[in-house]
């Protein structure tokens, strides 16, 4: 439960932090003009940003448990570790150039380029979905050398990871469908630019969780 | 730090004025309307879950007389029981409920800045409630492997329920966990970015500082559960073996080896550890305003309750184990989680402290909600004391598997909850409906509510020292249990019976109050908070009509000095009533 607790930790130090560094040395039963004139708004960005970061706190907390699990189920004897199929890295590969696609996209978006979201959120697009599809290769050629996710705990937390990061890719590929719908029936750059602005974040997030989750199977 | 104006703001939340009856009631994206169907669904699948208890009741005080519960049945009872109460009734009903109606009226928003979001998270909530109710009727019935879960015998064969039932629970549990998020993600955002002009975070009630962090809590623990939940549903449905040892069933070798059980109960107690906070925060909150509102005197040490609610927080999840020290862990860890389980006991004991100094010198008006909150004080001392007993190492061990903790939980988590939630439901019934209760039945549901759950649960504590152990469908004859244990069970069963039919008059009170109550107007406790000042009561859709509220003091400027009424609204200007300390007022 390492994992878990230093990131929950990690969390719950910058949440009290925050607060307490809100309400220290705030006497709220005076009287007090500063704060009568104070918008209730607590951080100057926009609610859909600040709802995108709680949720990548709540998916962090996800595979850190899972991390935890796979931590505290290897030390049992029976775990034979998994020889991880050399696609994996293809795949790597075709998830950084979708996070750095993404990443151009973004770019655009901001500076109002509606001319190049097209192309830039179609090949997003197409490099997630080589992405997923890679990993659905992985899992066939595992299948097809008899390891089974039953076979071994190894193998059924390799299912399990690889399945739990490719269901967040498809939540953010909703929302990539959604915008690229916009963009296809004449959008406008400012009315999908907090959308790819915020998937582009989501799309980091899940490469920088790959990247993790990648190097604790690679080196168990 | 750079604030956005309310008047650049107040266009950017999407304004779903309700067109027809469907989207006033039903497909609401209304916070008022999502919390009364939350609300609502949680208090009758709470009553489905009341029921289940006076069941085991029955068998326990009258040993083999009804044929109608088996062995099987029993189990089934007591963990539908225990999940409904603890998840699909408190969690649901304080965030989903209170969370709902209480935050956008408190902190001065029109309507939850998600509101399509939090449409979605109610009905997701149905479906949950919906899988879990029908695992009844699949064929094996509900699971009946305790609320814990707890493999091998969660999914093994001999307990009820391992074929559809436990299937059944844990995609429940899920669902009900993606609802909650989406909740979550609303109640926390709404907090943070849309409270009215003049609302610091340090002028919001109580009411509110408690369901938030409770929210935080929730959306950090409940992923515990669902990580549980889906390796347990792979090793019924897959065969893996991540929780499930090598063993033998019925004479042959099951196909599964290696795992671990113990794996399992460390994540569901970081989920389940901090879930007790994620209702009792909730309930500590509100119970600060009704002591205060009631006792017509500020909340002592206001910033002490927000510190502490944090500290409480942050420290419910590095306690989790003290719930397994019967399952082998090292001793040394066993003192670190005893330590810390006792450390929690600080800032806990002083909310407790400031609750009783609110009271000391107030104007205490002793109304039906005030009844309760003070209740609550006794009940949650005296749960938290026992508390004190069972986290440590020692003596928890033999008392762990018997009534002692039964008593013991259900003081802390099940009774005090539940008399804040009527507490609270009597304190905002009057802006919910727009109607007074009738006070005599009140008072009614209170004293036999509340004496009631003494004589149930006292006497179990003692059954605890007797040995007599948690779990069993029959007790059999032993010689350390004399056969008085057995007169104290039936008394209290008998008790369980009348604490159940009381809950009858609450209903009553509830549903007939509607039609005959007397209109209650827009404030007829006095209340300082915003809720109380809306133009409309019932508050209409919007909140506020063309004008956001503007806050000019914090929420408890009750029986300022010199003052000709004994609360000042938190709309009032500071140069038009002057603010409590400001007056003179010594804190």
């Amino acid at each position: 439960m390492t994992i878990t607790l230093v990131f929950l930790g990690a969390i719950m130090i910058t949440v009290i932090t925050w607060l307490l560094r809100q309400t220290l040395n705030t006497q709220p039963w005076v009287s007090d003009a500063a704060a009568d004139a104070v918008s209730g708004t607590s951080l100057d960005t926009s609610n859909k940003a600040i709802g995108l970061t709680t949720f990548l706190a709540v998916a962090t907390a996800i595979f850190a448990l899972f991390l935890s699990a796979y931590t505290l189920r290897m030390q049992q004897p029976d775990w034979r570790p998994l020889a991880d199929p050399g696609i994996l890295w293809f795949n790597t590969a075709i998830l950084i150039l979708a996070s750095i696609a993404y990443h151009w996209t973004r770019n655009a978006a901001v500076n109002g380029n509606t001319a190049r979201l097209k192309p830039g959120l179609l090949i997003s697009g197409a490099l997630t979905f080589t992405f997923l599809g890679g990993q659905l290769l992985a899992w066939q050629q595992l299948n097809a050398s008899g390891f089974y996710v039953y076979t071994n705990p190894a193998n059924a937390f390799f299912y399990l990871l690889t399945a739990v990061h490719g269901a967040h890719l498809l939540g953010g590929l909703w929302v990539w469908a959604r915008s690229t719908t916009k963009v296809w029936t004449g959008a406008e750059a400012d009315s999908v630019r907090l959308s790819i602005e915020l998937c582009t974040v989501y799309w980091h997030f899940l490469l920088l969780v790959w990247i993790v989750m990648f190097g604790v199977l690679l080196s168990t | 730090m750079a604030y956005v104006s309310i008047a650049d703001r107040d266009h950017e939340i999407e304004h779903h004025d309700p067109q027809t009856f469907i989207t006033k009631y039903v497909w609401s994206q209304d916070h008022k309307v999502i919390a009364i169907q939350y609300g609502g669904t949680a208090i009758v699948v709470g009553i489905v879950a009341l029921c289940l208890s006076v069941m085991m009741r029955l068998q326990l005080g009258f040993p083999d007389s009804f044929d109608l519960i088996t062995p099987e049945n029993y189990y089934q009872f007591i963990t539908m029981h225990g999940m409904i109460m603890v998840i699909y009734l408190l969690t649901a009903l304080f965030l989903g409920g209170f969370g709902n109606y209480l935050i956008p009226l408190m902190c001065g928003s029109r309507d939850m800045v998600f509101p399509f979001m939090n449409m979605l998270s109610y009905w997701v909530y149905l479906v949950s409630v919906i899988i879990l109710l029908a695992s009844f009727f699949v064929p094996g019935g509900a699971t009946g492997a305790g609320w814990t879960l707890y493999p091998p015998q969660a999914i093994s064969q001999g307990t009820p329920g391992t074929d559809w039932g436990i299937l059944m629970m844990l995609g429940s549990l899920a669902v009900f966990i993606v609802a909650f998020t989406m909740g979550g993600l609303n109640y926390v955002v709404t907090v943070l970015q849309a409270r009215c002009r003049g609302m610091t975070l340090m002028r919001m009630p109580l009411s509110i500082w408690g369901i938030f962090i409770a929210t935080i809590l929730g959306l950090l623990a409940f992923p515990a559960l669902l990580v549980s939940a889906i390796m347990m549903i792979l090793d019924k449905t897959l065969l893996t073996s991540f929780f499930m040892p090598a063993m033998i069933s019925a004479g042959e070798q099951t196909s599964h080896a290696g795992g671990s059980p113990v794996l399992f109960q460390h994540l569901f107690w970081f989920f389940g550890h901090p879930e007790v906070y994620i209702v009792a925060l909730p309930a500590f909150g509100i119970v600060s305003d009704l002591l205060a509102t009631h006792a017509r005197k500020n909340i002592f040490g206001y910033r002490m309750m927000v510190w502490a609610l944090l500290a409480i927080g942050g420290l419910s999840f590095i306690v989790w184990a003290h719930h397994m020290y019967v399952s082998g862990m090292n001793p040394y860890f066993g003192f670190f989680f005893a330590t810390t389980t006792l450390i929690i006991a600080v800032p806990t004991a002083l909310k407790v402290y400031n609750w009783v100094l609110t009271l000391w010198q107030g104007n205490i008006h002793l109304r039906v909600p005030m009844l309760f909150a003070i209740g609550f004080i006794f009940t949650f001392t005296h749960g938290g004391l026992t508390g004190l007993f069972l986290g440590n190492v020692t003596i928890d061990l033999p008392l762990s598997d018997t009534y002692f903790v039964v008593a013991h939980f259900h003081m802390v988590m099940g009774v005090s909850p539940i008399l804040v939630v009527f507490g609270a439901i009597y304190h905002w019934y009057p802006k919910v409906s727009g109607r007074m209760y009738n006070e005599t039945l009140g008072r009614w549901h209170f004293w036999l509510t509340f004496i009631g759950t003494y004589s149930i649960y006292l006497p179990m504590h003692y059954l605890g020292f007797l040995g007599v152990p948690r779990r069993y469908f029959a007790m059999g004859d032993t010689d350390f249990m004399p056969d008085s244990a057995q007169t104290l069970n039936a008394s209290i069963t008998i008790t369980v019976i009348i604490v159940a039919l009381t809950q009858l008059i609450f209903l009553y009170n509830m549903i007939a109050s509607l039609r005959n109550g007397k209109p209650a107007g827009p404030n007829p406790w006095g209340a300082t908070t915003l809720e109380w000042q809306t133009p409309d009561t019932p508050p209409k859709h919007g909140n506020w009509g063309h004008d956001l509220p503007v806050v000019h003091r914090w929420a408890y400027d009750y029986s300022v000095p010199g003052q000709e009424q004994d609360f000042t609204p938190q709309t009032v200007p500071a140069d038009e009533v002057p603010v409590g300390r400001d007056h003179g007022v010594d804190h």
